[in-house]
């Protein structure tokens, strides 16, 4: 697949701090891409130096094979929505989302229909009269992103467009970007700090430590294959069991919550015996915090509903050898 | 009424009275043109005075001039500064104090020096050119309030998100500045517009030294050779500024509301 965006030996340094460290990455046409990252880590650098907003202190940035790394924000068609909405507040949601049109020229009678096409798509048919101000955080930013992909950009960059809202909104409008970003065939990057978001919407993760790529590819591989210690901590919950708590298994070893079990399974080869230290009930899944000599581990169960669990309970784990993650440095 | 509440009523009552009264006696006295009768003579006589109309609508031009002028002057360097040069922020801000300290007559001898008719540049040589003058002498003596009403606007919206936002749709410098921060900002530059205004108005020193027949010399002139007339004058003024004032407040209901609902 040849790339659409591509990214090479990019880095930022603003005085002697240097934010990015060269970072090298390459991606297809069409593809979801999230920067995914602690504060600080060099994401949001590496998302405004593409829409042209920092100069790099070397680098290049291409999309579609033309280098835009020295072109003005005005002159790479890309489209972006930011955190804080960003709306004009002077204009109605109509020509907020005609501004990119009317400044590309496009005849007023082409504008009008491409409004209405992108109001449909963003569920806000007949809002074109409405001003930022009279609408809620969830409407705003939709009609934010609606803005941003009616001149029909090369590239959506997506600035934590979802931080400002809460919970609820948050999750069902990262559905509808996915969906309206699938639809469209559009070459997305996104960036953000949340790594449940990160993995529910992209198909490719890159996570990004202290200005440099920690790993990069698909949620399911950062998840389960991660490649540092930093990955396998920032990305989803993890247990970590030092040297002498599995009998037989030298040296540190961590595991994920749910590769837990309570009961034994076909592929498990090891046990360890504890007791419950706490107890969580959240529904379908029960989490439980096991002390294991002095360790305390988490394991998540679905919810059985025969035998409840009680603190203090004795119980032994079963888990497998191949499950066992060995962190690097 | 509570006896808590006097000290605070009397503290206004004194404050009201201390503005209202001389006010009061000038419009009472502006209607006793006529022996032992309360009557309009005053402003007749005022309003049927063919250089009262010329001088105001002089000035009145003069006005409009200037306000076009700071504008295209004070909006561009307030938004390069708010956000590509923060830094010189302390410098603007001293600057644009300046012409509250400098005297107006310290100013014009100046400018008579550096563009007399015997001069490089003979501004004062012809009539447009000391209009052209008087206008920039305006531009400078409003740019305290010109500049601090238009910081304030600017400080109300996010200028570097929205300017970000515009450019990346494709928007140039200029389409940035017409279409979203001079709407944005729109009732705070006609804040600072009522103000020059009123203040053109009733400038005397620079408009007179410079001998053109704006507003200010002919308020003087007639308040030294008539007795009624310079009253109802004042009045005039008083309401044409409280027009102005009203005019900002009228305006501030339409300023642009960022806040998104909260439901």
């Amino acid at each position: 697949m040849p790339a659409f965006l591509e990214v090479q030996n990019l880095v930022k340094s603003f005085g002697t701090n240097t934010v990015v460290k060269g970072v090298n990455f390459a991606f297809a046409k069409g593809e979801f891409i999230s920067l995914l990252g602690p504060s600080g880590c060099g994401k949001t650098t590496i998302l405004r130096m593409i829409a042209g907003f920092e100069r790099p202190t070397s680098g290049t940035i291409r999309v579609d094979g033309e280098d835009i790394t020295h072109l003005k924000p005005n002159q790479r068609q890309l489209g972006m929505v930011f955190q804080a909405y960003a709306l004009f507040p002077n204009m109605t949601v109509g020509e907020n989302i005609a501004f990119g049109l009317k400044v590309a020229g496009m005849p007023a009678e082409q504008r009008r229909a491409r409004v209405d096409e992108m109001l449909k798509l963003i569920g806000l048919l007949g809002f074109d009269k409405r001003y930022p101000y009279e609408m809620s955080g969830g409407q705003q930013q939709r009609v934010a992103l609606a803005r941003a992909i009616a001149p029909k950009p090369r590239l959506l960059l997506l600035d934590e467009p979802l931080s400002a809202l809460d919970a609820k909104i948050r999750v069902s409008l990262r559905e509808e970007i996915r969906a309206i970003q699938r639809d469209l065939g559009i070459t997305t990057v996104f960036v953000t700090h949340d790594q449940e978001e990160a993995m529910s919407i992209s198909d490719r993760i890159v996570v990004m430590n202290s200005g440099n790529i920690e790993q990069l590819g698909a949620a399911h591989d950062i998840y389960n294959r991660p490649a540092t210690r930093f990955v396998a901590t920032f990305v989803g919950q993890l247990n970590t069991l030092p040297a002498g708590v599995l009998a037989g298994t030298p040296g540190e070893r961590a595991i994920r919550p749910e590769l837990i079990s309570l009961a034994p399974r076909p592929e498990t080869d090891l046990t360890l015996t504890g007791t419950i230290a706490d107890l969580h009930f959240l529904g379908s899944v029960q989490r439980l915090r096991v002390d294991i000599g002095g360790t305390l581990v988490n394991i998540d169960t679905f919810n059985n509903q025969t035998s409840p669990l009680q603190r203090g309970d004795t119980v032994t784990l079963h888990l497998a050898q191949k499950d066992l993650l060995t962190l690097g440095a | 009424m509570k006896a808590q509440k006097f000290w605070p009523w009397l503290i206004v009552t004194l404050g009201a009275a201390y503005f209202l009264i001389p006010l009061l006696a000038t419009f009472i006295f502006s209607l006793r043109m006529r022996r032992n009768e309360y009557t309009f003579d005053a402003y007749v006589s005022v309003f049927s005075d063919p250089k009262f109309y010329a001088t105001f609508g002089y000035s009145l031009s003069v006005g409009v001039f200037t306000i076009i002028v700071g504008i295209f002057v004070v909006v561009p360097a307030v938004y390069f500064v708010r956000l590509r040069m923060p830094w010189l922020r302390p410098f603007m801000e001293f600057v644009t104090l300046l012409p509250l300290v400098i005297p107006a007559l310290v100013l014009v001898y100046g400018y008579v020096r550096l563009y007399g008719s015997s001069s490089l540049i003979p501004f004062t040589g012809s009539i447009l050119g000391t209009d052209i003058l008087l206008t920039c002498a305006y531009v400078m003596l409003a740019m305290p309030y010109m500049y601090r009403a238009v910081d304030n606007g600017m400080r109300t919206i996010d200028i570097g998100t929205l300017t970000e936002a515009a450019q990346i749709m494709g928007a140039s410098q200029v389409q940035i500045i017409g279409n979203i921060i001079l709407p944005n900002i729109l009732v705070a530059i006609l804040s600072g517009a009522f103000l020059t205004f009123a203040i053109v108005i009733g400038e005397f020193t620079i408009a007179s030294l410079l001998n053109r027949p704006a507003f200010g010399p002919y308020l003087v002139g007639i308040g030294t050779n008539r007795a009624y007339e310079p009253a109802a004058l004042a009045i005039i003024s008083f309401i044409i500024t409280w027009g102005a004032m009203g005019m900002i407040n009228v305006l501030g209901r339409f300023a642009p509301r960022t806040s998104a609902r909260t439901d």
